[in-house]
């Protein structure tokens, strides 16, 4: 499959009163298109949702924040469009679902009002907004999608909300779904059904995914392949069973070491020293 | 604690120059008998809407202006050519108590020549000086403010307080009333309490009536913040570990509420006093507040509410209305500091 | 929804009891009644005078008088004016609706100025424009508004190019509908701004504070994210809600709107119910301040009412409070 994105050489910092933080140095990575799943591993502080909002430069502009570097999106640098280009890669080209669902959705507007916004901006041709919502609602797995057209976001629970985001990022048609974090917010039951759901869109639409998590049980059988980032580089990359299986770097090795083992010896778990070196 | 308090204000530089003007304000207000050249209610029937004299040098001194009244119908002055009166530095003036300890008659300036008249900001429509009524002026407007915020703030922290911390039938009674309160348009309530209560008290006490109605009216919003913080600071797990080992609920108050409290109320306060000394401006304007022949900000801005001064351009008549915004500007910006020293993340009200 | 109006309308009764009451109480401290200018008039029949006393029941202590205005208001009739010759409720309607359009022009004039202009300040944070416009409105609360009416005045007096004062003509009369609506706008302008400025500069320091706390929240990304314009992510998303915490500030303002207009109808002279009560409280002219008293209450507890309705149908969060 072609290659959807291809990012080369990105660097992200910010700057406040004088002070400038880089966080991420120079990474690069790439993406075919057709559903493939990418899955980016790291605590917080390692850069991997800052990488991904760049990818429609969805960061503060400058002096602020300034990101460099090439991001190759179906062959275009994202890094260098104008406003106009950017609006047609975001929703179109890269969709967004984010991690804290009940903040991400506009609480005075209807989840129907703005699931069909995305429709409207995405699909012009498309007449009946209403009919089309209710489609995508019921393909997220909400029922009455009918009724729920009305609701307002604060009337849902997080499981729902967070159909919700999915079903605005699909209505968008989006080539590139980027996942940061979708089920941290929410109890573990609710997490296995929305990987579920993402797993049934992404064979029903052909749309590939990145899913930025610090879980690397949601990883295995869902992701191909597994980048680990930390402090802003990327220090290992893989097929994820292989990955998981045999880490090579230092950081990968105690990230799995620290996955809890049911039926393992009661051992004091292991921790991750702050200052591992990066080579 | 106040210490640092302070020192953090004077480093930032609004707080700085707000700090600055309160103190020049308030020096010029302690020590208005030394700078005023003339008691508040000296009349001259013949310079009335004088406007502010010139000075010039001249054998080997400083001079003021000699002018004469040429249309006495408009009250034009004009200045007579090379005549003035010389001006003394220290010279000997009216008698008076010096900070209320010594009796002098020592002032900044003064006109030995008793024939001339020296108006720094002109005279009003008794040919009194402006300057200096401005000066003992200022002190019923910027003290009114001190006095009024430590009743309010005390009421409004036992009340408040209270409420907050015992809640029960206290809580809702006063908040019921603070509600009542809230629920009339503060300037009504404030002339209806004056007519009220006016009519009980000599004139010269009048300065002690505006400050208790103005106090009354204001502990309400206050006793409602305070209300809200100590509500919140009773959730902190502190004061209930202090409570679930039986302490008095008074130490409890004392010690764990009050300190937490401390700071927010000086952040009300000084955003408060703006709102005394406008109070006490607006009554007086409308002649329900300090009386003639006494001196306040508000008072003399009623007199330039005539329409000679509207036609002949009297400006200096407006100059009281320059020094409450110069206070209130002052008090605000301070306030302002001071709350984002105490707390950057208090929303703007 | 209705429901929670009616409460609110229900409150109002009991407030109104209680604060008539007080001020009835404070009339009665006062020495003298409103018949104290009368009989001073020598011109009036000494039986004429008794026979009021009688009537008002001046002779009973004041709760007795209080029930019988109490049964006249109900019966609508709210007592006569001695100072104008009227009965109350012929002065008090006009006064109402003079004071009602100043404050609504004000209110309008501030919110349509101050809502772009904190909007602006907070997408062109730190800029120079922000500075200047925060420095403006501090200077703007700081200015009292009888101050800023009498500078207004002086203005008005030295360029002639507006009324000093009143909301009509002389020649009002005379003149067409149309232009009588000319005039009244004419002499609107003035006190309208004396009254909006003061307004302008604390709704824009809130709307800056608001609009600066809600393009942080993630629902405005997730706008962007979706490929919308900047402009609809401002306007639309973002001032949707930060506007909210404004609306249940208007009942507060509304206080401060009603006090202002106050001060500036005095030094105006613009007829409206503020200018009423003060001169009447000045002459004693007890029945007027009370009805003019119980209006402002009634205005202030209306606004707040109308604020929270404003709030309930802006923030469909607050909706479901109300509904419960």
């Amino acid at each position: 499959m072609p290659e959807l994105l291809k990012v080369s050489d990105l660097k992200i910092a910010f700057h406040s009163r004088g002070e400038s933080n880089q966080v991420v140095h120079g990474i690069d990575f790439s993406i075919d298109g057709g559903g493939q799943t990418v899955a980016i591993l790291g605590e917080s502080g390692s850069g991997k949702s800052v990488t991904c909002m760049a990818l429609t430069r969805l960061l503060p502009e400058s002096p602020s924040c300034t990101v460099s570097g090439e991001v190759l999106f179906e062959g275009k640098n994202v890094l260098a469009m104008d406003r106009e280009a950017i609006r047609n890669v975001r929703g179109r080209g890269i969709a967004y679902i984010f991690q804290e669902a009940s903040a991400s959705l506009n609480p005075v507007f209807t989840v129907g009002y703005q699931i069909a916004e995305a429709v409207e901006l995405h699909r012009p041709d498309i007449t009946d907004l209403k009919a089309r919502v209710i489609e995508l609602l019921e393909l997220v797995g909400i029922r009455d999608a009918a009724q729920r057209y009305n609701a307002y976001p604060h009337e849902m629970s997080g499981g729902m909300q967070q159909r919700v985001m999915i079903a605005m990022a699909l209505a968008c048609e989006p080539k590139l779904l980027v996942a940061d974090e979708p089920t941290t917010a929410l109890d573990v039951t609710i997490q296995a059904q929305i990987i579920e759901l993402l797993r049934e869109i992404r064979q029903k639409l052909g749309m590939s995914i990145v899913l930025i998590t610090h879980n690397f049980g949601i990883v295995k059988g869902f992701a191909d392949e597994v980048m680990v980032m930390y402090r802003g580089e990327i220090v290992e990359r893989g097929a994820v069973d292989v990955v998981l299986n045999e880490p090579q770097h230092p950081y990968t090795k105690a990230l799995i070491a620290c996955i809890p083992r049911l039926g393992a010896k009661q051992r004091r778990l292991t921790t991750i020293d702050q200052e591992m070196a990066l080579d | 604690m106040f210490w640092g308090m302070i020192k953090q204000v004077l480093r930032r530089p609004l707080g700085l120059a707000a700090a600055s003007v309160l103190v020049l304000l308030y020096l010029s207000a302690i020590l208005a008998d030394f700078l005023s050249p003339y008691p508040t209610n000296l009349q001259d029937l013949e310079r009335t809407y004088h406007p502010p004299t010139g000075f010039f040098f001249a054998d080997g001194g400083l001079q003021v202006q000699a002018y004469e009244l040429v249309d006495p119908s408009e009250a034009r002055y004009e200045a007579i050519e090379g005549q003035g009166y010389p001006v003394e530095f220290f010279g000997r003036g009216f008698e008076y108590q010096l900070l209320g300890l010594f009796k002098t008659d020592r002032h900044l300036l003064t006109l030995p020549d008793l024939a001339g008249r020296m108006y720094l900001l002109g005279s009003d429509s008794t040919g009194r000086d402006v300057f200096s009524r401005l000066l003992f002026g200022a002190r019923v407007s910027l003290f009114i403010g001190l006095l009024g915020i430590t009743i309010t703030t005390s009421l409004g922290f036992l009340v408040g307080g209270f409420s907050g911390y015992f809640g029960g039938r206290f809580d809702f009674c006063a908040m019921r009333l603070v509600e009542f309160m809230m629920a009339m348009p503060g300037l009504y309530l404030l002339l209806a309490l004056r007519s009220a209560l006016a009519p009980h008290f000599a004139s010269d006490q009048m300065f002690f009536v505006i400050v208790i109605i103005l106090s009354l009216i204001g502990w309400a919003g206050t006793a409602r913040v305070l209300r809200g913080m100590t509500l919140s600071i009773r959730q902190h797990q502190y004061v209930m570990a202090a409570e679930s080992m039986g302490q008095s609920s008074f130490v409890i108050l004392r010690r764990h509420v009050l300190p937490n409290l401390v700071s927010y109320l000086l952040v009300a306060a000084t955003l408060s006093i703006p709102g005394y000394v406008l109070g006490e401006a607006a009554l007086s304007f409308l002649g329900l507040g300090i009386q003639e022949p006494s001196a306040s900000w508000g008072l003399m801005l009623s007199q330039a509410q005539d329409v000679k001064v509207f036609y002949l351009n009297f400006w200096w008549l407006l100059t009281p209305g320059a020094a409450i915004f110069l206070t209130v500007i002052a008090y605000n910006v301070l306030g302002d500091v001071l709350r984002d020293i105490v707390d950057p993340t208090m929303k703007t009200r | 929804m209705i429901a929670f109006i009616i409460r609110r309308l229900l409150t109002l009764i009991p407030l109104l009891f209680g604060i008539t009451m007080l001020v009835f109480i404070l009339m009665s401290l006062a020495p003298g009644d409103f018949l104290t200018p009368v009989r001073a008039q020598r011109d009036v029949p000494a039986e004429l005078i008794a026979a009021i006393e009688v009537e008002f029941g001046l002779d009973q202590p004041w709760y007795v008088q209080y029930v019988k205005w109490l049964g006249n208001v109900f019966e609508g009739n709210l007592g006569h004016s001695w100072a104008y010759k009227l009965p109350v409720s012929d002065l008090i309607g006009q006064r109402i609706f003079a004071t009602f359009l100043l404050s609504l022009c004000a209110f309008v004039f501030s919110w349509a100025i101050a809502i772009p202009l904190g909007v602006l300040a907070a997408i062109y944070k730190d800029s120079i424009f922000d500075r200047i416009s925060a420095g403006l409105a501090y200077a703007a609360l700081s200015i009292p508004e009888f101050f800023l009416a009498l500078l207004l005045v002086f203005f008005a007096a030295q360029t002639g190019w507006f009324p000093m004062g009143g909301a009509t003509s002389i020649e009002y009369e005379y003149m067409s509908w149309f232009e009588q609506m000319l005039d009244r706008a004419h002499h609107l302008i003035l006190p309208t701004v004396a009254l909006g400025i003061g307004s302008i500069a604390s709704i824009m320091r809130i709307m800056r504070a608001n609009f600066l706390d809600t393009i942080r929240a993630g629902f405005v990304t997730t706008a962007r994210a979706k490929g919308q314009r900047e402009f609809i992510v401002m306007f639309k998303h973002a001032l949707r809600n930060a506007i909210n915490p404004l609306v249940s500030a208007f009942g507060f303002a509304f206080s401060g709107l009603l006090s202002g207009a106050l001060m500036v109808e005095i030094v105006l002279q613009y007829p409206g119910l503020g200018q009423l009560m003060y001169q009447s409280i000045l002459r004693e002219d007890q029945f007027v301040v009370l009805a003019a008293v119980m209006m402002g209450c009634t205005m202030l507890v209306l606004g707040n009412l109308l604020a929270d309705i404003l709030l309930a149908w802006s923030d469909p969060r607050i909706r479901l409070e109300a509904k419960q």
